[in-house]
């Protein structure tokens, strides 16, 4: 379970969150929409302690991700994120690159650590492409290979922030297509997303983000079907 | 119609100056090479502000001409009392001028690898060291080394001026055959020739490394 109690944020003068309230249980998917600059990314990277917070509390499984003394590298093992960019590690195979942290971080041995790999690469549809370097890939497949290199470490969360926003329009339907995968195989999962229709697919709530404030949150049937946020409407009248 | 004094043994008095320029330049690049990857961490680790006194030290190296340097190293140990060969001077102030020039092309290296790249990492749970050894030491590598050979061959001619402090590497070994025989041209010419063999493989394993390592 991941709590999120009265968050506060800044960076300098701007306050990017103020006073997030937020639960999420396990097996629950969760998608966050709203404009740029509403919070959300940042949101999702002071969960993992990548972003350090000003005051409120982050508690992950019973974990406070933001106290002294919390081991943050032990906590991201449970945290799988992956970012708007492919982040692939240029120097390392498709192989290589998901097996590497299974190895380096949780000392698996590399028999070990490959088989996990190709489980997990040929789940996200890339079983083909092991001995690649990413630069010989589309985006989606980098997109693709980055789920996996975070799915290999076994994580009980998924963080997605706003996956598809880099890719080709014709690429994002194979991305969207392993979130939805992952998603109705029960992993607990947060995207951060711009793809409306995809949030209503999969998601158990959706919650507006505006001006780092959560201005509602709702299943999706009610937020989309009946919004009652003044922004959210507007929001939804401009993404449709 | 060429005729030469120069004799076999004279040939092995310039192998004996290339091979001191060999050492000295071996010493130094590798000393200065160790140094300048620990500088150049601890500039990109710490931030501009609290590198500034190592900066500021590493502007001097970089400056001053070698060759005041290795005077005023010399200099300075002998009233220091260290009691240093000239062979231990030489290397130890071509070591910090080699390391002046690495800290930068390190510095520029790990700047190079994309701040995304290294918050995926640590995403993953690598710490900081994993994340240096694993991603960044790779890619910063592959960066820097067109420039770090170039430093490498740079420091290899520098050397000569160890001359100064009554070393016979190379070109002081070319001197005193000039002198002796006054044959400067075909003397210069050998001596140029030998530097040559020498750099060559390097520039060769450069790129070597540089085809190896481009995944394509």
């Amino acid at each position: 379970m991941i709590e999120i109690e009265n968050v506060r944020k800044s960076f300098g003068q701007l306050e990017v969150l103020k006073g997030i309230n937020l639960t999420v249980e396990k097996g629950e998917v969760l998608t966050i929409i709203g404009g740029s600059g509403s919070g959300k990314s940042t949101l999702l990277t002071c969960i993992n302690g990548l972003e350090t917070i000003d005051s409120g509390r982050i508690v992950v499984d019973g974990t406070d991700v933001h106290a002294k003394g919390t081991d943050l590298n032990k906590l991201r093992r449970k945290l799988g994120i992956v970012f708007q960019q492919f982040n692939a590690f240029p120097h390392l195979t498709v192989l290589e690159n998901v097996m590497l942290a299974p190895v380096k971080v949780l000392g698996q041995s590399k028999a070990e650590a490959e088989a996990m790999a190709v489980k997990q690469l040929t789940h996200v549809g890339l079983g083909d492409k092991l001995k690649v370097y990413p630069s010989r890939m589309s985006g989606g497949q980098q997109q693709r290979m980055a789920i996996a290199r975070a799915l290999a470490m076994s994580p009980a969360y998924m963080l997605f922030d706003e996956v598809t926003s880099a890719l080709d329009p014709q690429l994002v339907g194979e991305v969207l297509d392993t979130l939805r995968m992952l998603a109705s195989e029960g992993m607990t999962m947060i995207c951060v997303t711009h793809e409306m229709k995809f949030a209503r697919e999969v998601s158990d709530r959706v919650a507006f983000f505006h001006k780092g404030v959560m201005a509602e949150i709702a299943p999706p049937e009610a937020l989309f079907g009946a919004p009652k946020d003044a922004d959210l409407k507007t929001f939804l009248a401009a993404t449709h | 119609m060429f005729d030469t004094a120069l004799t076999l043994a004279d040939l092995g008095f310039l192998a004996k100056g290339a091979a001191m320029t060999l050492a000295v330049t071996a010493v130094s690049v590798l000393a200065g090479t160790v140094l300048g990857v620990l500088f150049g961490v601890i500039r990109n680790q710490v931030g501009p502000y609290w590198s500034m006194p190592l900066t500021f030290l590493l502007d001097i190296f970089r400056s001053v001409p070698l060759l005041i340097q290795l005077v005023l190293g010399n200099a300075m140990q002998s009233i220091m009392k260290l009691g240093w060969a000239p062979f231990t001077t030489s290397c130890v102030v071509l070591s910090l001028y080699t390391a002046a020039y690495c800290t930068e092309i390190v510095r520029g290296g790990i700047s190079s690898v994309p701040a995304t790249t290294r918050r995926a990492a640590r995403s993953l749970g690598m710490t900081w060291w994993q994340d240096m050894r694993y991603i960044v030491a790779p890619l910063a590598t592959r960066v820097s080394l067109p420039a770090w050979i170039g430093l490498t061959l740079g420091v290899m001619k520098d050397s000569a001026l160890v001359l100064w402090l009554g070393l016979i590497e190379l070109l002081r070994a070319s001197q005193i055959l000039v002198t002796r025989l006054q044959e400067p041209l075909f003397i210069l010419l050998i001596c140029g020739a030998i530097y040559f063999i020498i750099s060559f493989p390097i520039a060769r394993l450069g790129g070597y490394l540089e085809r190896r390592w481009s995944n394509d």
